[in-house]
């Protein structure tokens, strides 16, 4: 539909809430050029939040949130964990379901969304940790690229079970000592980025959020290549501070110091994603 | 679905006339044909005006999903397509239904088992999907066989639960289905059940309006709860989400929730009754102070039991229960009046319905209520044998039964 949804009964204006109010006349509506530049001047899709101090996935949060080309129709479906935390601060549309089946609900929702509305543009985005999209979820996460259903999935990486209280993933580093490791892990990190274009994703990222620049632009790639040719995967790197031993502050170090090795930038795009990504880039919006 | 008027007619997007679900239900001419349970199904979704389905193989309902895949081709479904398992499955149905869309799917015993996580989240979300529950045994041992023990399991999901006895029933209740669970004041999931391969693969006569007429098509606004389209106003939870948070507010949210649903099921009740005609069904003498009380194949079975017992000049009469969830309390009390002999017939090992009905009658009723017979893992249940209980329990000698 449009951002009219936002739009607050005149009536009533004065007895809203200053955030509400701020989402009518201070967010930014209706432009695809939207970025992480407006991120100080505007009024951001999500309301505090209720993760860590200093947590990196809260700025992970902000930065999607922020780049989202088409917020006024974007779907997101996330999953339990600690992104769960913060779904209910989100502006737009958000689904919780279960533990896992985040890409199977964001299926159905994109393509009803399609059938209901065959001349609009409606975006899925899945948010989820690393537990629910490539350990509980692993099935739902894979099946849907098999399918080649028009969503993006984007992974936040912490390296743990972090909202349980630090237990082991599959995507922890060999060797790491977590709880129900405490022998250390015993096997490798899941190459899940390769994993994705294995599985059919048009478009796959993986990155720390330590430059919101680039988290944008990688977001609006994958967004619009999902919207156009099939699923798109990215990875963020996003370290829970808790439970490595870090503090508030020292997130984006961390992160900064992951780009030089096992989160370097890396990026893959079929040649379909190509010419989209090319297009998008002529018109001025990526 | 979208609508489409021309000349005061309203069509779907099938391209069928629109019409009440009175219309359809108990007012259209209506034809015999001679077809399975999955053949049923397929001619009700063909009238419902289904957004979308999705599938996940498995004995004995896939032969319906079949179906509906062949009714997506012909363009009676929208949305239509195989997930990976039956957990995948539920969770895209509950997607479709989130967005706005009419949804129905079916499965069968182990199936409903890697499903169940999302039944109760179909209920909390207060999506009016519809699920046809063939119901088969559970493993292990390894059984494909009828047996509906899953139902004992689905008792307390959320969702309602209605019974049919033979393909006429979930014809009718298919449609019905969807009318009663999207009442705005209900919405709510409904699974509405059948004993599988008793009815599901056998053919028999069924009665069917005509295929160019169907339902109104499901309006998501009148939904209680903002539907995920990006259409409306989502929830707004900016404030001090309850989610997740330790306190005594939060606990009571959730358990009003959920109190929520069970209220839901219980106000289907008025709407149930209309479409069903009737929360059950009797049969027999109606002063016969021996009762079967039954639902699905054991209700038809338990009829024929009753011919049989008449010829030993035994009186008896059924209670059919049509639905389990709202279950029909004040009806079988009713029901039950001046009954001696309480016989509860079941397919499934743990008697689910028998601690139903014990539950209900406890104080209002002093007539002995036996659990039996049951069967279970396969077996059949002929009505020799139903009729042999009853035999037993008067001292009568067994003449011609088995």
């Amino acid at each position: 539909m449009s951002y009219k949804i936002y739009e607050i009964n005149e009536d009533l204006l004065d007895v809203m809430p200053q955030e509400i109010r701020d989402l009518q006349f201070k967010a930014t509506w209706g432009n695809p050029k939207r970025g992480v530049m407006d991120l100080p001047y505007s009024k951001e899709l999500i309301e505090e939040h209720s993760l860590c101090a200093g947590c990196p996935e809260s700025m992970a949060l902000r930065y999607i949130l922020a780049s989202l080309p088409n917020p006024e129709d974007t779907i997101i479906v996330n999953s339990t964990g600690c992104t769960s935390l913060v779904f209910p601060h989100i502006a737009l549309h958000t689904v919780h379901s279960l533990f896992g089946n985040q890409n199977a609900v964001a299926s159905g929702i994109k393509r009803v969304l399609e059938w209901r509305f065959p001349d609009k543009v409606k975006d899925v985005v899945v948010l989820a940790g690393d537990g629910a999209t490539v350990d509980i979820g692993l099935d739902c996460t894979l099946q849907s690229f098999f399918r080649q259903e028009k969503i993006t999935t984007i992974c936040f990486d912490n390296e743990v079970y972090a909202n349980t209280g630090g237990q082991e993933s599959g995507l922890t580093v060999k060797g790491h000592v977590f709880k129900m490791a405490p022998k250390g892990k015993q096997w490798d990190k899941v190459p899940m980025w390769q994993i994705a274009i294995d599985s059919g994703c048009h478009y796959v990222a993986r990155l720390t959020v330590s430059s919101p620049k680039r988290v944008e632009t990688v977001i609006k790639k994958a967004i619009y290549v999902a919207r156009e040719v099939g699923p798109t995967y990215v990875h963020l790197y996003t370290p829970c501070i808790l439970e490595i031993g870090l503090n508030s502050d020292d997130g984006l170090d961390e992160m900064r110091q992951r780009d030089k090795e096992r989160f370097a930038f890396f990026e893959y795009m079929t040649d379909a994603a190509k010419e989209v990504i090319e297009r998008k880039k002529e018109e001025g919006l990526i | 679905m979208q609508t489409v008027k021309e000349q005061g007619i309203i069509y779907n997007r099938a391209g069928q006339r629109v019409v009440s679900p009175d219309y359809l239900l108990f007012e259209a001419p209506r034809t015999k044909h001679f077809m399975t349970g999955s053949e049923a199904v397929k001619e009700a979704v063909k009238r419902a005006s289904v957004d979308a389905s999705v599938s996940y193989p498995i004995t004995p309902q896939s032969e319906a999903a079949h179906l509906i895949g062949e009714l997506w081709v012909e363009g009676y479904v929208g949305v239509y397509f195989r997930g990976e398992s039956e957990f995948g499955v539920m969770s895209e149905v509950a997607g479709c239904a989130l967005a706005g869309a009419r949804t129905i799917t079916t499965t069968s015993g182990p199936g409903t088992l890697r499903a169940f996580e999302n039944f109760p989240m179909w209920a909390g979300t207060r999506i009016p999907v519809q699920l046809v529950l063939m119901a088969r045994g559970v493993n292990a041992p390894l059984s494909i066989q009828p047996d509906n023990l899953e139902v004992g399991f689905l008792l307390d999901t959320g969702c309602m639960i209605w019974y049919a006895e033979n393909a006429q029933d979930l014809f009718d209740m298919i449609l019905a289905g969807f009318v009663v669970a999207e009442q705005p004041s209900v919405h709510v999931p409904i699974i509405t059940a059948i004993d599988g391969f008793f009815v599901s693969h056998t053919r028999e006569a069924i009665m069917l309006p005509p295929e160019d007429i169907a339902l109104p098509p499901y309006n998501p606004y009148r939904a209680p709860m903002p539907v995920i389209d990006a259409e409306v106003p989502p929830g707004r939870f900016l404030r001090d989400p309850f989610v997740m948070k330790s306190n005594y507010i939060s606990y009571a949210t959730h358990a009003s929730w959920q109190w929520e649903v069970r209220s839901a099921i219980e106000r289907s009740r008025p709407f149930a009754k209309h479409y069903l005609r009737g929360l059950t069904e009797e049969f027999g003498d109606p002063d016969a102070d021996i009762v079967f009380v039954a639902c699905g194949t054991a209700a038809a079975q338990s009829k024929e039991a009753v011919r049989l017992l008449e010829d030993e000049g035994v009186k008896a009469r059924v209670v059919k229960l049509k639905t389990i969830r709202p279950f029909p309390i004040e009806e079988l009390r009713q029901a039950v009046k001046g009954a001696k002999y309480i016989f509860v017939p079941e397919f499934n090992v743990v008697g689910w319905l028998e601690r139903e009905v014990r539950r209900y009658l406890y104080g209002h009723s002093d007539a002995e209520i036996i659990g039996s017979p049951r069967v279970a893992g396969g077996m059949t249940m002929p009505a020799e044998v139903i009729a042999k209980e009853v035999l037993k329990l008067t001292g009568k000698e067994v003449k011609h039964v088995i």
